[in-house]
């Protein structure tokens, strides 16, 4: 049996009314009224950071080193060269002696990443794959994209025992359907008439995914507790489920007005979603729609109750703060050109030979702890650090990034340049020893105490424009849920 | 067997600079202004100077010893170029003062400078790329204020002062190094401040706010040193080195989890070692007057515990005696401080010890301390978890 061995995902801290949106820009395009809200990456936040953090709720209490690939299916790569899969597995700290693919180009991406996992598995080629989908798309200021875009990720492990979930069948179609496309030169998408995308794409493909795949599989809707489809247009979405014949109670509720369209990573959450109440016996239909689309059904089994300790969708949904201003919005995401002052200007070179020599310590957040006295220690050191040890060369690794710590002190720094000022940072001590300094993010300065429990956090550390460099890091934040 | 430095070595001139925003002056007219004022106090010419160690903190300043020796037009002698975060200037006339006593050479120059204000921006050069090797990365966006603010916020939970009682604490201190800096014409800043108007000021990194920060100024200082039994044959009135040592963090602060981020570690080494120097044993009684490292007022305040000045976690009663004011029993930074007489990293150092020289002289103009006997300096560079810290005892 192959099929699904873990979940996670994850919705960044901030949503943002779409009122908010609406009021700031509507009145260049009054029609874009959309309801709800939808969830925005932090300013350190983009598809990799948050495809780090889906992959760390995935792989809670698993063994890491059981991975033997990774998939990464995204529309907004921060990378167009410099693989995005690899610098999560970096982040991960898996086994370099392992599969790694970028899966890109379309919102369909992430069941076809998916579904690659399921074959290498099936093949025997690998035992344990790891597909991470995650998105992070702009709307042009003004465009209805602006306001039915949310941002997340999903994690979904792959492999062949303890199976929660098994894949039983597929269905997959493919067209050069030019709904919506971006040129290699271009920030935003460019689309047509949304009439239609629904009317000739959304509605059309999806539903022949899902009725290709009952057919193929000879299996009735009513087969299924759950069938999982994105929500480009709401109406439309609950059309398609009606006309299939699938009761609103058969429907995997959408997140449309909680977290927006997450593209690549659309139906991967939703799927976590249906997870986290699915009983054993229960059978899940999940469709993609993107240049054509992906139908995909699962079996859930006994050991979907061995899985419940993850954050999943619905501890990340509860746990949010709202942005209250559109400007923020825009700021952060570099779609408004802010004055940074000379400070913010001031970007240090990153040396690519220096990151690939402490790639674990950066990447990973792997200090070391010393074989003589047990001593953590972080950077990692080749002298302990321990004043009655200094013992020289006796070092083990020892990751940080997966351990709690809590905070000795903090600050909330006005001085430094930060697109989210305050610049908070504090020093913190990790359970079980160690310590060192980070930036803080996800928080307000009135909520930080001393002695404060913290978790770590794969992030955006800068981006060096003039050098088309994201350097990332670890950041310290109040533990989420 | 290692005799230490004290009463080996004098120092016979000096000369300091106004701090401050000197938009019109480079760090080669400071440099000039300095090393003249010195010359011309000891009496002598550049011609007499036998070697020179140059302080100057950030690259931008310039590297190697070539900036001071063309600068002056040294003539062809050893110039060394010094750097050690803000203790640059300590650590410059340290060398220079090791070097006398060697025997190696008569006479040594040691000066300090820092040209802060050509960055275009407020607060000290960006650290981003400067503190090498991963700390691109694994440092946190952070500047001086900040990561001395979070020691701050952890020695007030230590020690269970509300954030009001806290800042009223560091607000006494500010409000002292004002009123000093006012008696000072070489001070940056040379205004009164109240305690209210010290603790409603913006934040600049919580909980420190605007007074709660040095200036960050231009300024160069110089001193010619000699060995004590020539010292006579310059000037009646010449100063003697009771003790110089450097303490520098071993790393088990920022990495081991003993340090609690709520005393200066180093600083404790440093002036045990100073004071066994200097056969100190009671510095709160033996001590006259003192400039400390103010930084931050937070940094002066656990500076007096980690001086031994005042008890653990009880500084704050020695701040609301008064026992650091000018006519209080220890006067702290009498010329105003980094607070008030400003901040040129590698110059802070030499202009410690430049106050403590005209106070032991009698020189000190209106804030002169009565009868003082032995000055203490405390120069502090870098950070509370990774730091350098110099101290220097001087007296008659």
């Amino acid at each position: 049996m192959v099929g699904i061995t873990s979940y996670g995902a994850y919705i960044p801290w901030y949503r943002l009314n779409r009122n908010i949106i609406y009021s700031a820009m509507g009145w260049l395009n009054p029609a874009t009224l959309t309801p709800g809200e939808k969830a925005v990456a932090n300013y350190d936040e983009d598809s990799i950071t948050m495809a780090v953090a889906a992959a760390i709720d995935c792989l809670n209490g698993l063994d890491r080193g059981k991975i033997d690939g990774l998939y990464f299916a995204t529309t907004t790569s921060p990378y167009r060269e410099r693989q995005n899969a690899g610098i999560i597995a970096a982040a991960l700290d898996l086994r370099p002696d392992i599969r790694t693919s970028d899966f890109s180009d379309s919102i369909k991406a992430g069941t076809g990443a998916l579904l690659s996992a399921y074959d290498a598995v099936k093949a025997g080629s690998v035992k344990s794959v790891i597909v991470c989908a995650s998105d992070c798309r702009l709307g042009k200021p003004g465009s209805a994209q602006e306001e039915i875009h949310g941002d997340g990720a999903a994690a979904l492990l792959f492999g062949d025992s303890g199976v929660i979930a098994s894949l039983e069948g597929a269905y997959s179609l493919s067209h050069d359907f030019m709904d919506h496309w971006r040129a290699a030169e271009d920030r935003f998408d460019r689309s047509w008439e949304d009439r239609w995308i629904r009317d000739v794409g959304y509605n059309e493909f999806t539903s022949e995914a899902i009725s290709g795949l009952l057919k193929k599989y000879s299996l009735n809707t009513k087969d299924f507790a759950k069938v999982v489809y994105p929500c480009l247009y709401t109406r439309a979405h609950a059309d398609i489920g009606r006309k299939l014949g699938f009761e609103r109670g058969q429907l995997q509720e959408h997140m449309f007005a909680t977290v927006g369209n997450t593209g690549a990573a659309y139906p991967s959450m939703m799927l976590v979603a249906a997870l986290e109440d699915a009983k054993p016996g229960d059978k899940i239909l999940v469709a993609s729609y993107g240049n054509g689309a992906d139908a995909v059904f699962f079996q859930v089994t006994q050991e979907i109750e061995k899985a419940r300790e993850r954050r999943g969708i619905k501890k990340h949904l509860a746990s949010k703060k709202d942005l209250a201003s559109y400007e923020r919005f825009i700021a952060s995401r570099e779609v408004l050109t802010i004055e940074t002052g000379g400070r913010g200007e001031e970007t240090a070179a990153t040396s690519a030979s220096t990151l690939w020599r402490h790639r674990r310590a950066i990447e990973a957040l792997v200090g070391s702890r010393c074989k003589r006295c047990g001593t953590r220690q972080y950077p990692p050191q080749r002298i302990c650090v321990k004043p009655d040890c200094g013992a020289i060369d006796e070092m083990e690794a020892y990751r940080f990034s997966d351990k709690q710590g809590h905070i000795i002190g903090y600050t909330g720094d006005s001085l430094a340049f930060s697109i989210n000022p305050p610049q908070m940072y504090a020093m913190v001590d990790f359970e079980g020893g160690g310590r060192s300094w980070f930036d803080l993010s996800d928080c307000d300065l009135d909520s930080l105490k001393v002695g404060m429990p913290v978790e770590m956090s794969f992030r955006r550390k800068y981006h060096d424009a003039a050098r088309g460099v994201y350097g990332y890091f670890w950041k310290a934040m109040p533990i989420r849920a | 067997m290692a005799e230490g430095i004290k009463d080996k070595v004098a120092i016979i001139g000096m000369g300091c600079t106004r701090f401050g925003e000197a938009w019109d002056k480079s760090a080669d007219d400071l440099m000039i202004e300095s090393s003249m004022e010195c010359m011309e106090d000891a009496g002598l010419e550049k011609k007499d100077i036998d070697a020179a160690w140059w302080g100057c903190c950030f690259p931008m300043g310039g590297l190697s010893g070539l900036p001071l020796s063309m600068l002056l037009k040294l003539p062809f002698i050893p110039v060394t170029h010094v750097e050690n975060f803000c203790a640059t200037g300590t650590e410059a006339l340290r060398a220079a003062s090791y070097a006398v006593a060697a025997g190696v050479y008569d006479i040594a120059l040691a000066i300090g400078v820092e040209k802060c204000k050509d960055t275009g921006y407020g607060g000290l050069p960006d650290f981003g790329g400067m503190m090498g090797g991963t700390s691109r990365w694994d440092m946190p966006n952070a500047t001086a204020p900040g990561l001395f603010a979070i020691m701050a916020t952890s020695y007030f939970a230590k020690y269970g002062l509300s954030p009001e009682e806290g800042k009223r604490t560091l607000a006494k201190i500010a409000v002292k190094s004002h009123h000093n800096g006012t008696l000072n014409p070489k001070a940056h800043m040379r205004r009164e401040i109240t305690v209210d108007e010290a603790m409603n000021a913006p934040i600049v990194a919580w909980p420190l706010g605007l007074y709660d920060c040095c200036g960050v100024s231009d300024g160069s200082a110089a001193a010619i040193v000699v060995r004590a039994e020539d010292a006579k044959k310059y000037r009646p009135d010449p100063v003697y080195i009771k003790s110089f040592n450097i303490a520098i963090s071993s790393g088990e602060e920022k990495m081991y989890t003993d340090w609690d981020y709520a005393h200066v570690e180093t600083t404790v080494r440093a002036a045990a070692k100073a004071y066994k120097e200097a056969g100190i044993t009671n510095p709160r009684k033996e001590i006259s007057m003192m400039e400390t490292h103010d930084c931050f007022s937070i940094t002066e305040l656990t500076e007096y515990e980690d001086l031994g000045i005042s008890p653990r976690g009880r500084a704050k009663e020695d701040v609301d005696a008064g026992f650091f004011n000018l006519d209080g029993q220890i006067p702290n930074q009498p010329d105003g401080g980094l607070k008030c007489f400003g901040h040129p990293i590698g110059a802070s150092g030499l202009r410690m010890i430049y106050e403590m020289y005209k106070q032991l002289q009698g020189k000190a103009g209106p804030r002169q301390i009565k009868n003082p006997k032995i000055g203490l300096t405390h120069n502090m560079g870098g950070f509370p978890p990774m730091n350098v810290i110099g101290i220097s005892i001087l007296g008659l």
